[in-house]
């Protein structure tokens, strides 16, 4: 029962995560993303994370891709066309990204060396339920927890800077005329 | 393993049945209801040809559904257009499996707790499956390549992310003094203590608003503001597909009538009376049915007696009234808990 559960889902996952990248039109895209984050939610809840589960569904597929949808609707985003040209030219930021995962990874990996591995444990049940995972959530982990709060929150102050309309009076500054249209 | 696992299936098979039936009965009942609520509110007579009091009417409103022409514009973007109805019923449908319906019985041998599904994580599993609505509004939108629906459906989703928000807050304010996200927890507790409706007073207020924007009703159901939008997001949508957003609409509120029962109003307890067993299990469902019965007729009460919001007004009481009156009360419900109060 488990067994057949578990393929379902994850061959489910499978396919819509693959739909995500291939799909043409962004719309179906996103669907399929929706489909793909409840697939390992039920994954999680499978492995006997059901909190995790629950706040995969919350905040990803019933909030952030909400989002998505919503930008992509809004910039009415068309139909990939199936000429490459929409890449040409972008061999430069495409050798960066790549470039700059590889110094990331090197990072961590100097990081991880110099450090030493720390020790790994098997979580337990008591870890993953939900009583478990808050106590050490607010207790062991409470400076990383609220330095994550804090990053959210310059995020948030960021993109309303950034979204706020100028002054109308002030030092004018040059509305991207991109953005107006918003 | 198959031994084991096969009463366990029926169990919950079982309760299902009892959770499907209730709020597929409600949908017919609700409509009437409505109907006649209007009329009576309105002071005109309503449908009273069919039936005694027109109770048939439903009937014929369904039969009306299933014969009606099914149109699908040609610019209709299909499979979306096609999807969004069916979606429009899963989240009213699959939340009630976390509403309890009873105390825990012995039977069979067995012990069986009357929630459909005993999840650690009632509440929360109850909120993300309901934020899962707000799909079938985007999609139709988009789906009928209409202006009017696609506004109905950007109105829809912004009002809906927005009040979950505050919903969200002010269901946690309850969970506190609790301790627990499982439901039959929640109905203990207030077996135990008082119904939670009075200590959390700010909390039901924001509750009971955020629930109306949650279900697109009056005063908020801008999304199908018919004097600005026709219809709004379900413009294009005629027959059975039309009808499907129409249960929807019930059933989401029936399920959110279910949780705010649940978490204010002592769910299927009966106050100062404890029963237990069978006898605990009718009287239980009896009287969770009459308290969402109470929780409807509210609902419609509300929907024929306020003026629509306009958008600003509407965006404005969520973000800058009951989001930070739902955040202090989530503050001032932690204190006194802390403080020993609640």
């Amino acid at each position: 029962m488990e067994m057949l559960i578990f393929l379902l889902f994850a061959a489910l996952a499978l396919g819509s995560s693959l739909v995500v990248v291939l799909h043409r039109n962004p719309i179906y895209a996103t669907i399929s993303l929706v489909l793909t984050l409840f697939c390992v939610a039920v994954l999680f809840v499978l492995l006997g994370a059901p909190f995790l589960g629950v706040l995969q569904v919350l905040i990803y597929t019933g909030a952030i891709v909400v989002l998505f949808l919503f930008v992509i609707m809004l910039l009415n985003i068309q139909k990939q066309g199936r000429d490459e040209s929409a890449f040409a030219g972008q061999g430069l930021q495409a050798a960066g990204a790549i470039g700059g995962a590889i110094v990331f990874f090197l990072l961590v990996g100097l990081a991880l060396w110099r450090s030493g591995l720390p020790e790994l444990h098997p979580l337990t049940a008591d870890l993953v339920a939900l009583k478990g995972l808050s106590r050490d959530l607010f207790a062991e982990y409470l400076l990383p927890f609220e330095i994550v709060g804090l990053l959210l929150l310059v995020a948030v102050i960021g993109a309303t800077v950034v979204a706020r309309k100028p002054p109308e009076d002030g030092p004018a500054t040059k509305t991207n005329p991109e953005g107006a249209e918003l | 393993m198959e031994t084991m696992a096969s009463p366990v299936l029926i169990d919950v098979a079982v309760k299902l049945a009892v959770m499907l039936g209730f709020v597929l009965t409600v949908v017919p009942v609700m409509v009437w209801v409505e109907r006649r609520g209007s009329a009576l509110i309105q002071d005109r007579p309503g449908p009273n040809r069919l039936g005694p009091f027109g109770l048939i009417q439903p009937l014929a409103d369904a039969v009306k559904f299933l014969f009606k022409e099914d149109v699908t514009p040609s610019a209709a973007d299909k499979p979306l257009y096609l999807m969004a109805p069916v979606l429009a019923l899963i989240p009213a449908f699959t939340t009630i499996v976390v509403i309890p319906f009873g105390p825990t019985i012995q039977a069979f041998g067995r012990t069986i707790p009357l929630v459909v599904a005993p999840a650690e994580t009632g509440v929360l599993l109850f909120l993300s499956l309901a934020s899962l609505g707000v799909y079938s509004l985007i999609l139709a939108g988009y789906g009928s390549n209409n202006k009017f629906s696609l506004l109905g459906s950007i109105r829809a989703s912004a009002q809906m992310i927005s009040y979950e928000l505050a919903l969200t807050l002010s269901v946690l304010a309850v969970v506190i003094p609790v301790s627990s996200f499982y439901l039959p927890d929640v109905v203990a507790y207030q077996q135990t203590h008082m119904w939670n409706c009075i200590p959390q007073v700010i909390g039901f207020v924001v509750f009971l608003i955020a629930s109306f924007a949650e279900t697109n009703r009056l005063p908020f159901d801008l999304p199908e503001a018919e004097s600005e939008l026709v219809a709004g997001f379900h413009t294009e949508y005629s027959a059975m597909r039309f009808a499907s957003f129409f249960m929807g609409e019930y059933a989401s509120m029936t399920a959110l009538s279910c949780l705010g029962v649940t978490l204010y109003f002592g769910g299927w307890s009966l106050p100062f009376v404890h029963l237990e067993g069978w006898i605990g299990a009718v009287v239980g469902l009896l009287t969770l049915v009459a308290k969402v019965g109470i929780c409807m007729a509210v609902f419609v009460w509300v929907r024929w007696t306020f003026p629509r919001f306009r958008y600003d007004q509407l965006m404005r009481l969520g973000w800058k009234v009951l989001l930070p009156l739902a955040i202090l009360n989530l503050l001032g419900v932690a204190a006194a808990t802390l403080a020993g109060w609640l």
